[in-house]
């Protein structure tokens, strides 16, 4: 008779970052354990809290599926000796599946006889199955491990009680000095210790005991909560699903409750509010139905309701001592000028071998106006990006940056203002952070843009000459992030300077690395490498297929966008069956391209009228490739190398390349030649592996 | 409840739990970790448990009694457990009931936080507790210590005793809490605050003070050099003590503040090494002891 299973594996408080993952690792690692031991159920259902991961599985087998297997052997060749007896080999098969030479047949597998035999698999009870569950428990992967005690196991948290239940019987299994049982642990403080009797029966015991073991169900209990509240207030209060995903799984039982503060706090800046009671509190800021800032907050305690009043004013004692914090840094900090702190950037160390904060800023400036001359942007746009590398680190001194480390460039664009900046030098100096997650919002002004190229070029640039590359998982300045980010900004302004003319302006910018280094050119290779690992990245995020993205990227990353659009057209005609006779033509001319380095054409040699033709198309074809190429079309750009297929296919067919006489040859693998030159300008289509054939 | 009564409290509390009381270490130091009965006896396989108040400087926080939440000196409740007990989260809830916090009117909560202090080559997994969303205490599994794998493993367990009694006392200036009867923080600490301030902002001898840390560090090395651990740990503290007070002072130059961190990090390590290996030249005398 089919019963129910539980496992439940008790813990000292996850963090609730990990509690997600490990829920549905939990899901799909049960499930393949049960499929791979031939145990069929109707059902698998994961729960997780801060203090329990557990999984319920409903109409377990109570027996393996017995199962008929064929195990194949050798090839009946094999498996006969010389003289028709059965070889070692067949022997050796039939022994090793607990047969004897008794047992073979033969079948043709693909035209050739095999030797076979049939086993038996007799299924086991499931009971002496279950004990297994504890290579799940530790199979689960979470973010950071530690270990407790005198245990040998890593796991994210302590382990502290395990259960173990099929139908109302124990499964035996120990795990890091725990052993199984049938007692769980309802909530820490309201809750009572549960002897569970029945699997099923696990969400509503725990539930009597103050633990929803649904995530989900507690999120829709925050929810109900929070949309109560602004019913009954009149407010409105907007829901960070990132917020919500970790309150939810910071408690077992939620409360939603309602606290205030005092209204002079509302002078503060926004962001220092909502960063003091989102990052610090996991509160959820409340807004008037017009979408002010109102003094309350929102909380979600872990427990019933009982003494809620208690538990709300020791929060508002909490947030009033921050918030009067802020206050003080924020007067502080308005006392001192702008020069203050940037005088005091001397004293930072950005990086051991890269000097001070102060050193980097002089660096950022010197790259912010190599930029505009690059890009030749006006005036204004120059004097605004420059003031803004000047003082684009200042906030990095205050009080406020100090304690809000995460609101660097806010702070900046606020007190900037303050002490009468510029608006547009105010903005960028914000920008010149952004993006600051990989799909993370990009800056909005020209100024803010060149200073967060200027900025991250610095960093990446310093760093990899420093010899500070990332490694696996090991990226402590952002090294990977940034180098995404100049792109994205590159790509989104369509500014037409190739990546390698930016990395140029780094060469010359760390001379005693570079002497120290004593390797010519090294770091150049590095910084170009670790720019095209990164620009596929993206293009890969694109959808992009590999060997496209490997045809695009094979000499240089050039100007972004202008990549990335050849790398979006050549994926689509790489699947295309209209491209085919276009692709083969260009491939043909590959295929023979290079291997001399001739390319002198001489149009008096030309015998045959498809040569001349070819040559004269493609110096049509030529000129409007360049401007095609001048406009950055890429879709222009690879149809009017199309229009060459024509030609080609009529030269092949009619010539014959490798011919006797020797100056006939070469002036046509000249004439082959420059087309493949041609070709390889757009991208190198060899390395594309056409897909139109099938 | 006054602050003398939370320190009774306490420390009948994790007395019977076995814990050792131990009196403050009379060496400067910037936090109850560093004390050598936690740092140096966290290592190695010995057991250990021990509870002391310490009283910690960190002269930059001084703010001449000013300010309602910093001070130059204040206090923490340290325990330590080694190995780990099973049921330390249990024991740790017991206190706070002891200190008359009663689970079932707050909001008592372990969110995650990891604690790290590389000049001692240390790193451990935890939480901070929050008492109705106000940090109360650190709570760590020591992992690493002096650059050593801790094993077993250490629980480490710092009350932060002003921020409690605010709680407790519902005060919001740390100067207004009663230490006992009719006896307030402002009474005991406001003029040592003031000075002390004073003092490291702007009186300390610094010439002085970057002689000390070179004679300090050079006693240090030589101590440990002849195995004498605990002597040239005593240096290590004073030398960790005298670079915050020339921190504070402002005239370490960047470049110069990696340099001195490194340098203390250094005989931090070298010293859990030698610990370890003093210990076990003594056979680890308290796991004797155990098995017995």
């Amino acid at each position: 008779m089919a019963k129910d299973v539980l496992f439940e594996i008790g813990l000292e408080e996850l963090p609730a970052r990990f509690i997600d993952s490990a829920q549905s690792q939990l899901a799909e690692h049960t499930q393949i354990w049960l499929k791979d031991l031939r145990l069929s159920y109707n059902k698998i259902t994961a729960f997780s809290t801060p203090r329990r991961l557990a999984v319920l599985i409903t109409g377990l087998a109570e027996k393996q599926e017995t199962v008929e297997e064929e195990a194949k052997g050798p090839s009946e060749k094999i498996a006969n000796d010389s003289e028709g007896n059965w070889s070692k080999a067949a022997i050796g098969f039939t022994r090793g599946q607990g047969k004897t030479v008794d047992d073979i047949y033969t079948k043709e597998v693909k035209g050739t006889s095999y030797i076979f035999v049939k086993k038996h698999l007799e299924g086991k009870p499931a009971a002496e199955l279950l004990p297994g569950f504890h290579e799940i428990v530790e199979s689960i992967q979470f973010g950071k491990n530690m270990r407790w005690a005198e245990q040998k196991l890593r796991y994210a948290r302590p382990i502290r009680w395990l259960v173990g239940l099929y139908g109302n019987e124990i499964i035996p299994f120990k795990i890091a000095g725990v052993k199984s049982g049938n007692l769980t642990f309802g909530h820490r403080f309201l809750g009572d210790e549960i002897t569970l009797d029945d699997p099923v029966k696990y969400q509503e015991a725990l539930r009597e005991n103050f633990v929803i073991a649904d995530p989900k169900e507690r999120e829709k209990l925050i929810l109900e909560g929070i949309r109560q509240l602004e019913k009954q207030e009149n407010c409105k209060v907007p829901i960070d699903q990132e917020l919500l995903d970790e309150v939810r799984n910071l408690v077992e039982f939620p409360t939603v409750f309602e606290g205030t503060f005092e209204e002079h706090f509302l002078k503060l800046p926004q962001e220092v509010l909502i960063t003091s009671m989102k990052e610090h509190q996991r509160y959820f800021p409340v807004k008037s139905v017009k979408g002010d800032l109102l003094p309350r907050f929102v909380g979600v305690k872990n427990g019933d309701s009982h003494a809620i009043e208690k538990v709300i004013k020791g929060n508002e004692k909490v947030i009033h001592a921050r918030l009067s914090d802020a206050v003080f840094f924020y007067e502080e900090d308005q006392k001192k000028s702008l020069n203050h702190y940037l005088e005091k950037l001397d004293r930072v160390i950005f990086q051991e071998k890269l000097g001070t904060v102060s050193d980097k800023v002089t660096r950022v400036v010197h790259l912010t106006r190599q930029l505009t001359e690059l890009l030749e942007l006006d005036k204004d746009t120059a004097v605004i990006a420059e003031r803004t590398a000047e003082i684009s680190k200042f906030d990095l001194m205050t009080n406020m940056v100090n304690e809000f480390t995460e609101l660097q460039g806010v702070i900046g664009e606020k007190y900037a203002l303050n002490f009468g900046e510029d608006k547009a030098v105010a903005i960028a100096v914000r920008e010149h952070y952004l993006p600051k997650q990989a799909n993370g919002e990009l800056p909005q002004t020209s100024a803010g843009a060149i200073v967060s190229i200027a900025d991250k070029l610095d960093t990446i640039a310093g760093c990899i000459t420093a010899g500070l590359i990332p490694t696996g998982s090991q990226d402590p300045y952002g090294l990977r992030r940034q180098t995404s980010g100049i792109l994205r900004i590159m790509a989104d302004r369509q500014w037409r300077i190739s990546i390698e003319a930016l990395l140029k302006l780094t060469h010359s910018l760390y001379p005693s690395l570079e002497a120290e280094k004593q390797s010519d050119g090294q770091t150049g290779k590095e910084l170009q490498e670790f720019f095209t690992v990164r620009a596929s990245y993206l293009l890969k995020e694109m959808g992009i297929e590999q060997d496209v993205i490997q045809a695009v990227l094979s000499r240089e990353i050039g100007i972004i966008n202008y990549s990335f659009d050849k790398a979006k057209v050549l994926s689509e005609k790489r699947n295309d069956e209209q491209f085919k006779y276009i692709q083969e033509a260009l491939v043909r001319v590959l295929n023979l391209a290079n291997k001399t380095d001739l390319f002198e054409v001489e149009p008096a040699y030309f015998e045959t009228a498809s040569e001349k033709n070819l040559y004269d198309k493609f110096h049509s074809v030529s000129v409007d490739f360049k401007a095609a190429d001048e406009d950055k079309d890429a879709e222009l750009a690879l149809s009017k190398l199309g229009e060459l297929a024509e030609y080609i296919h009529e030269f092949f067919d009619n010539n014959m390349v490798m011919a006797e006489d020797k100056r006939l040859r070469n002036n046509r693998l000249s004439l082959v030649n420059n087309i493949a030159r041609l070709i390889s300008d757009y991208a190198d289509l060899s390395t594309i592996e056409w897909k139109q054939h099938f | 409840m006054n602050i003398q009564e939370m320190i009774l409290a306490l420390q009948k509390h994790w007395s019977e739990q076995n814990c050792i009381i131990m009196q403050a270490y009379d060496v400067e130091k910037g936090a109850g970790t560093m004390s050598p009965m936690t740092l140096l006896r966290s290592l190695g396989p010995e057991p250990w448990n021990v509870a002391y108040v310490e009283p910690s400087r960190r002269p930059d926080d001084g703010r001449y009694g000013e300010n309602p939440n910093r001070l130059y000196q204040h206090h923490q409740f340290q325990v330590i457990m080694k190995p780990s007990p099973d049921n330390i989260q249990e024991l740790y809830l017991d206190s706070l009931k002891k200190l008359g916090i009663d689970p079932l009117e707050h909001d008592i909560r372990f969110v995650e936080d990891n604690w790290e202090n590389p000049t001692l080559g240390a790193a451990g997994l935890g939480w901070e507790v929050w008492l109705d969303g106000m940090e109360i205490t650190q709570f760590t599994y020591f992992q690493q210590i002096g650059g050593l794998e801790a094993n077993p493993v250490a629980v480490e367990l710092t009350y932060g005793i002003e921020r409690l009694a605010s709680y407790i006392q519902d005060k919001e200036n740390v100067f207004d809490l009663e230490w006992t009867n009719g006896v307030t923080v402002k009474d005991i600490f406001f003029q040592p605050e003031f000075e002390h301030s004073t003092y490291t902002f702007e009186e300390s001898d610094t010439d002085m003070l970057f002689q000390l840390f070179t004679m300090y560090e050079k006693e240090a090395n030589r101590t440990m050099e002849k195995g004498l651990v605990f002597p040239s740990y005593d240096y290590v503290l004073k030398c960790s003590h005298t670079f915050n007070l020339l921190d504070a002072r402002g005239v370490i130059s960047v470049t110069e503040r990696t340099g001195y961190i490194s340098r203390i990090r250094n005989l931090a390590r070298k010293i859990a090494k030698t610990y370890v290996a003093e210990r076990e030249r003594l056979g680890f005398p308290l796991l004797k002891k155990e098995e017995k």
